[in-house]
């Protein structure tokens, strides 16, 4: 396998596939949240926080990227309280591609959890009320896996999106082979030195097997959850 | 003294104002009345779906909400099982799933182990656990969701018109596993519905609920037959309910002959057995009254009494008078006109024989 592809393609690939990863699973948690708050929250500035999400969706990348640089950064405020108080650094490292990715995926993810929340029957709930289960165990039991559907979209939604973020990426954590070079930034790079065409084919070809791949995948489990749950 | 069931509350939805108070000791008490009287609301009260502006909902002398006090305990800890008109299952669970959603969250030491085997029993779903909802019919969906509710360990059940959205052979095939829940799982039954023969036959008790309000309150025989009450606008017809006992049979005819508090009655033998006790209806529009003995008539129950109440005159232009007429230890309600009262000259006393077709007489 190693014949086709160079130790640096391979390290873009698996870098590619581990930065998308981590941001796909990292933003989970607070993308139920705020799928959940958007969904069901009746507050003072939803609108606000709904506008928040969604800016990554409609700012150009480079602004989103700029923005995490001076906010994340090392001298930047956040960037220093994390790297003073936990030793965390993300500027420039892969983690740091991670956060890039999982910000510009995140309206994605909510959105998709978002809509599938608010399309579970209320009346359900109030029935496993009365059933005895408290307001959480409601959630856990009925809520959960009956927009399981949508989680499995948004998660995959933000996992695509993950894997072909670019602007953001380079603008937050640049292009270093190996730290924070993922597939579109390596297929830059071929693009950007003489000779490099066949490179960035092969890259290309590559990205294009793990979009469809993921695509099949999420199609499979949906059908699969959604199988239990639509019978009717 | 401490009722099964005691509520006063107070609640305003929008242009309606529910403002309701009742109580009752009944195995089984149906809230009656049209669609839109605030039946399902007052229901929703009791299983705390809804949060009243005021007042106090009291079962078997716990309090569940007292304004005044401050006190509201929320839906998953009052024990108190809801069927609703759709069954409301968990698509995501199988029925076996779905029946004990319920049981799990009874604390461990409560929980009765056998409790599974005896509502499949009392319901005949045995063959059905494996199944998912959407493989149901609606009349299995319904039976389920009873199970469920039972499979909680409520004190008390709340059904709201749960045969509303089935077609009358599902009625009648889940009819006799609520008479049975009513007679054998010594839970006591709110049942909301509009339907007049469900609640002939299924209540013991009946709360008429009209714009928000209780209306009356009271054994069901009793609600169903009172001329004030069938002389409201928009009131279902009177009627009178008797519980019957088989002595014996007309061979020869076909016929069945009661023995009821009222007297003796023949009616068609259908499927009935000796000795079988049945509960019986009798419209009070199908009862007729003469002043002598009546002879040479086809109808072939007559029983005699004295009047005992004149309701007012009702129906349009004042047409129509409900009466009450004691016969043995029952009383049968009647719909006259005003003008046959008036040619009768029937008063309060009077004996009069009611004349009754055997057609008449319904097996609700």
């Amino acid at each position: 396998m190693t014949d086709w592809l160079s130790p640096e393609e391979w390290t873009a690939v698996r870098l590619s596939l581990i930065v998308a990863t981590t941001a796909m699973i990292a933003s989970l948690p607070l993308g139920l949240g705020v799928g959940l708050l958007l969904a069901r929250g009746r507050f003072w500035g939803k609108s606000l926080l709904d506008a928040i999400v969604h800016m990554p969706l409609i700012l150009p990348p480079v602004v989103t990227g700029y923005l995490l640089l001076v906010g994340f950064g090392r001298r930047g405020p956040i960037g220093q309280f994390l790297y003073d108080w936990f030793g965390i650094v993300l500027s420039f490292r892969w983690t740091g591609a991670a956060l890039a990715c999982a910000v510009m995926g995140f309206p994605l993810m909510v959105r998709a959890i978002r809509l599938s929340i608010e399309a579970v029957d209320r009346k359900l709930e109030s029935a496993a009320g009365t059933l005895g289960a408290s307001p959480i165990w409601v959630f856990l039991t009925v809520t959960l896996p009956l927009c399981l559907p949508g989680i499995i979209a948004g998660m995959i939604l933000c996992f695509a999106k993950a894997m072909g973020e670019f602007g953001a990426t380079i603008t937050f954590v640049s292009n270093i082979p190996g730290e924070t070079q993922t597939l579109p930034s390596a297929i830059y790079t071929f693009t950007q030195v003489p000779g490099g065409d066949a490179g960035a084919l092969r890259l290309t070809l590559i990205s294009i097997a793990i979009s469809v791949a993921a695509l099949f995948l999420s199609e499979l489990m949906a059908r699969i959850v959604g199988r239990r749950i639509n019978v009717e | 003294m401490t009722h099964v069931l005691d509520i006063a509350v107070r609640h305003r939805l929008g242009d309606f104002t529910l403002d309701a108070s009742l109580t009752s000791d009944g195995r089984l008490t149906a809230l009656f009345g049209s669609s839109g009287s605030g039946k399902t609301s007052l229901v929703n009260v009791i299983g705390g779906l809804i949060r009243p502006d005021s007042g106090h909902v009291r079962i078997d002398g716990e309090t569940l909400v007292d304004t005044e006090r401050g006190v509201f305990v929320p839906k998953h800890r009052r024990r108190i099982g809801y069927v609703f008109q759709e069954a409301r299952l968990f698509p995501h669970l199988t029925v076996r799933q779905n029946l004990l959603f319920g049981h799990w969250f009874v604390p461990r030491a409560q929980r009765k182990p056998a409790e599974l085997d005896k509502v499949l029993d009392l319901l005949g779903i045995g063959h059905l656990l494996r199944r998912r909802p959407g493989a149901l019919s609606g009349g299995e969906k319904q039976r389920v969701a009873i199970g469920r509710a039972l499979l909680a360990q409520p004190r008390l059940l709340l059904m709201d018109e749960p045969l509303a959205a089935l077609d009358e052979a599902r009625k009648a095939e889940i009819l006799p596993h609520i008479e049975r829940l009513r007679d054998e799982a010594g839970i006591p039954i709110v049942y909301v519905s509009h339907a007049l023969a469900e609640v002939a036959r299924l209540a013991t008790t009946v709360a008429m609920v009209e714009n928000g309000r209780v209306a009356a309150c009271g054994p069901t025989a009793e609600i169903l037959s009172r001329p004030d009450l069938a002389a409201r606008p928009g009131a279902p017809e009177a009627s009178t309910l008797l519980s019957a006992e088989v002595a014996g049979f007309e061979e020869a005819f076909g016929l069945a002959r009661l023995t009821t508090p009222a007297g003796l009655l023949t009616i068609a033998r259908g499927a009935l057995r000796q000795g079988q006790r049945i509960k019986i209806r009798i419209l009070a529009s199908d009862v007729m009254l003469s002043l002598g003995q009546p002879a040479e008539i086809s109808a072939l129950n007559v029983l005699s009494g004295s009047i005992a109440e004149i309701g007012e005159r009702s129906g349009v232009g004042g047409s129509t008078v409900h009466l009450l007429i004691a016969c043995g230890e029952a009383k049968l309600a009647a719909r006259l006109t005003a003008k046959s009262v008036a040619l009768l000259g029937l008063a309060p006393g009077k004996l009069v024989h009611a004349v009754i077709k055997s057609v008449s007489v319904e097996m609700p």
